[in-house]
């Protein structure tokens, strides 16, 4: 049985590892205004003995007086807690409800339906690891469903819950039940969700809410609660990106110096080397500290006090990395923002942002669209009103770490602060630089350069008509830019040239881009100092963008030593599409591999700038593939590039 | 290694950054302070956030002067064992007049010695945000309560308009005047702060323990009589065994008959309770909604 039984006389030590043990699960519940969503909340507390008496005789005296349920008890009036709510029968703000079962702690944001209670809406879904989505089976699935569907992929919540409710209405019909799922599944293939189940129920009657159904045997899934209480949600966390923001600087006499913070993402060791960001300078943590002791290790989402083995200036919005994967640092941000001030968008005004442990100023520097929120359409924007979500770039006054929001909500999330109200008037999450549906690449390149074409008046961008989909059809391959980068000789050219070999004898089609033999011809007026290696790279990106938009599958084997210029060719290309891959020879075995002596004659001076010898080389931050060229031979390179290809699905036959 | 926190775990992780926040946004910050279990826990995690130094601001007392003996008493010893800087305040000018709740009524004398005190207090001592110890559990108007809840400079609460909160990205921009009451234990439960209390071994009033107290049985409530309650006519003093689940003024807090004179025993007794902790509190059962009127006008 879910529900706790608690038998007297139970130790209290055996109390307290059954609680303490549990883990814990935020939800939030959402649907349309009479799906049933506070019966249900109500039913899940009830059944799981969460309501006490004095609070059920409060129910049941006022469900006899202002009750919906013809005298019976009225589960919602026990969650509309604001006396506005209670009188009008509707639900204005989120309200958190808590109830516990031995295997875990629930936290439940109910969420109010209407579309002017968006905002409300977000809010509930900003902390929750799950969505419960009530659909009225007589109504099937509403645009209210659809809202609340894609606000909560929106926010990034990977597991949904549809509770097709009111079962008892439809004379609990597996056909109508199989419909409704079917109808929510195809809509939902167009939202980034994880993880949809299904769920028939009457909220109402109690069944599949915490005891399996009776009136329906051909369910064969688990009641409500049993999912709630067995979803996998350990591994939502993102346990490999080291981000530490640190929220205040703590100082105790002259002997301690400690940065206090909630750890965002990753593990954090003593001895760990770090990164402070935006500085960049280096040091070691020391030690991570509690009250309770030193730790051995930290990871999220512990609140910890770490020490550094130098003395360095750090403060509050600063942000601990480590040095080989690094967050984007920068002061021009892609976002989806939800707009929640009846104040509608000002892109002229500078409002305040805060990210993380950071404020500054911002600006909504472009509208590039809003969405309508019932059909998932784009449409044109200048500006976005209460309640309305749309993609925006905002520029800072200081420098933010960041991470796209679905790689790291903590690092990808900021609200938005009006600096004479104070109100908070936008949520905003940090998204990828991408191509949109129609292939068109947002701004790429470097600030400055982005719009040279596009200030002048004779040019104008025509479109293609033919459409990626129809190039993907045709070649059987979804066209991406393998992007390799290393050191001369490190082998990049041989495993380039070898990939598109195999490639073509599978029967696709790919081309490598090579930066010797760009150096002979597109890029022969360029030399080999930072400037002029930035310009050789986003010609190469330019190139290889042309090559995808062709269907082409593009290798590029390109020394290409600055990250700055690799994150540039990203964004010229489309993240989605783009892959990072270092070919991570050491700068001994390179040298060892050159029979022209290239190596030799940079240490003797003859050669300027050469990378690796008199020219810094900056291994990537966040590569999608490292290929150990010293342990692998090239074929398997070449197999562990086909991997990479086929697991992003480029490779369709 | 599994990675993962437990539910307790997580909700002080939580806790502890949301007074992180406060201490690095505002400039004098306060924690009020009620002598309850709930402070107490409070305190603590204020010990952790800040560990190893000193707790970087002080304990306010809102103290009615109808406190328990036991209150006082353990206040005092808790607060210099731990070296806190406690700061206490009344509203003397009311004392001074006598209210008191047998002839204003719960409500009017709430109304002076709580609500009244605590804004006069937050305003004499500059105070810009406040950390109380309420709960989302406790009351229906509290689960909507934010856990930066804005307070214009009237102290009042505008629940119909209270600024959206998303992840734990918490906005303390506020104008002069105007203060942030902050609610760091907002997702634990009356269960969850028992745990941790007994877990961490922290130290309590012992009023919370049961024991033989003499009592008078009114309706549902048993008013002890160690303290300023005043016997009824017809009324007869007994002898029984309680305990109280929350600590308030003495005329106005009942106890409830327990066993439960040990942790353990209170543990168990609340695993299987089946009454709602703010049951033995007469002012919430006042008028309907009415801890919302009360917190609208700026109570806690």
């Amino acid at each position: 049985m879910a529900v706790e039984d608690a038998p007297s006389g139970l130790a209290a030590a055996e109390l307290l590892r059954r609680h303490d043990g549990a883990d814990l699960l935020r939800f939030l519940t959402c649907g349309s205004v009479d799906d049933g969503k506070s019966t249900l909340i109500g039913r899940l507390l009830h059944d799981s003995r969460t309501v006490y008496e004095d609070q059920l005789a409060a129910l049941e005296k006022d469900s006899r007086r202002v009750g919906s349920a013809g005298g019976a008890i009225d589960f919602s009036l026990l969650l509309d807690g604001l006396k506005d709510e209670r009188e009008q029968g509707i639900t204005i703000d989120v309200a958190y409800r808590y109830f516990s079962t031995p295997r875990r702690k629930f936290i439940i944001a109910d969420c109010p339906g209407h579309e002017q209670y968006t905002r409300n809406m977000v809010t509930g879904a900003s902390t929750a690891n799950l969505a419960v989505v009530l659909v009225d089976a007589r109504a099937g699935v509403l645009p209210q469903t659809r809202r609340h569907s894609f606000i909560a992929s929106l926010l990034d919540i990977g597991h949904i819950v549809v509770a097709v409710n009111k079962m008892d209405l439809v004379d609990w019909s597996q056909s109508r039940f199989e419909e409704i799922r079917a109808e929510y599944v195809r809509f939902a293939t167009r939202l980034q969700v994880r993880n949809v189940h299904f769920v028939p129920m009457s909220a109402l009657h109690g069944d599949n809410v915490v005891e399996p159904s009776s009136n329906m045997p051909w369910y064969r899934g688990m009641p409500l609660l049993d999912h709630l209480e067995t979803v996998h949600i350990a591994s939502d966390r993102n346990l490999i990106d080291l981000r530490f923001p640190v929220q205040l600087a703590l100082r105790q006499d002259m002997s301690f110096r400690g940065y206090a913070g909630t750890l965002a993402s990753g593990i954090l060791r003593p001895g760990a080397e770090v990164m402070v960001l935006p500085s960049r300078q280096r040091t070691r943590i020391r030690s991570v500290v509690t009250w309770a002791g030193e730790l051995e290790q930290a990871f999220p989402p512990m609140a910890v006090t770490v020490t550094t083995s130098d003395e360095l200036d750090i403060g509050r919005g600063d942000m601990l990395v480590h040095p080989q994967n690094q967050p984007r640092v920068g002061q021009e941000l892609d976002a989806v923002l939800v707009w929640m001030s009846e104040t509608p968008l000002d892109p002229q005004r500078t409002y305040r942002i805060k990210h993380t442990s950071r404020e500054a100023h911002a600006e909504v520097a472009e509208v590039r669209y809003r969405f309508d929120v019932n059909t998932l359409h784009r449409l044109q924007a200048e500006t976005l009103a209460l309640n309305e979500i749309g993609r925006v770039r905002v520029q800072t006054s200081r420098p933010l770490a960041f991470d796209p929001y679905r790689r790291n909500r903590a690092t990808g999330s900021f609200i938005l602060i009006d600096p004479v109200t104070n109100a908070t008037v936008a949520a905003g999450m940090i998204t990828d630089r991408e191509t949109d549906d129609t292939g068109e690449v947002s701004d790429g390149g470097a600030p400055g350069r982005r719009r040279r074409g596009a200030g002048k008046p004779q040019v104008k961008r025509r479109a293609s008509r033919v459409s990626p989909a129809e190039r993907a059809e045709r070649l059987g391959q979804q066209p991406v830019t393998l992007w390799l980068t290393g050191l001369p000789r490190s082998g990049k050219s041989t495993i380039a040239y070898a990939l598109e070999r195999r490639l073509f004898d599978s029967g696709y089609l790919a081309q490598v881009l090579d930066g010797e033999n760009l150096r002979l011809g597109l890029s022969d007026n360029l030399g080999f100092d930072a400037p002029e290696r930035r310009e050789n790279v986003r010609r190469a990106a330019h190139v290889a963008r042309l090559g995808n938009e062709a269907g082409i599958i593009t290798i590029v084997a390109l020394v290409s030593p600055a990250q700055p210029d690799r994150d540039a060719a990203r964004e010229i290309i489309g993240a989605e599409r783009f892959f990072e891959v270092h070919v991570a020879t050491p700068v001994e075995v390179c040298e060892e591999r050159d029979d022209e002596g290239l190596y030799r004659r940079a240490r003797s001076g003859e050669i300027a700038s050469f990378t690796g010898v008199s020219a810094p080389y900056e291994a990537p931050r966040s590569p999608a593939l490292v290929l150990d060229t010293t342990r692998l031979p090239v074929a398997d390179s070449v197999a562990r590039l086909i991997e990479l290809l086929a697991a992003r699905g480029a490779l369709r036959r | 290694m599994s990675y993962n926190l437990t539910h307790l775990e997580q909700l002080e992780a939580e806790s502890i950054h949301i007074m992180r926040e406060v201490v690095a946004e505002f400039d004098r910050p306060v924690m009020l302070y009620s002598v309850g279990k709930d402070s107490s826990v409070m305190v603590r995690l204020a010990q952790k956030a800040f560990a190893p130094g000193r707790i970087p601001f002080p304990l306010l007392h809102v103290d009615t002067g109808y406190k328990f003996r036991e209150m006082y008493e353990f206040r005092d010893r808790f607060c210099r064992e731990i070296g806190a800087e406690l700061v206490v305040d009344r509203n003397e000018e009311a004392i001074a007049q006598g209210a008191n709740p047998f002839e204003l009524g719960t409500t009017r004398c709430c109304g002076l010695l709580k609500t009244q005190a605590l804004l006069q207090a937050l305003r004499r001592g500059n105070y810009d945000a406040a950390f109380g110890g309420a709960r989302r559990d406790e009351e229906k108007s509290r689960a909507k309560e934010r856990v930066y809840s804005f307070r214009d400079r009237f102290g009042q609460w505008d629940p119909k308009n209270q600024r959206p909160e998303l992840w734990n990205l918490y906005n303390g921009h506020h104008a002069p005047g105007e203060n942030i009451r902050v609610f760091p234990l907002s997702n634990w439960t009356e269960l969850d702060v028992w745990l941790y209390i007994y877990k961490e071994q922290i130290p309590i009033v012992p009023m919370y323990f049961a024991r033989e107290r003499e009592v008078v049985v009114r309706g549902e409530q048993l008013i002890p009589l160690d303290g300023e309650a005043r016997i009824l006519p017809g009324e007869t003093p007994e002898k029984v065994m309680c305990r109280f689940r929350t600590l308030g003024c003495s005329p106005c807090t009942g106890a409830v008959r327990s066993q439960a004179d040990t942790m353990e025993k209170i543990l168990e007794e609340l695993m299987v309770a089946r009454h709602s902790e703010r049951i033995t509190r007469v002012i919430d059962h006042d008028r309907d909604g009415s801890m919302e009127l009360k917190k609208r006008e700026g109570y806690f």
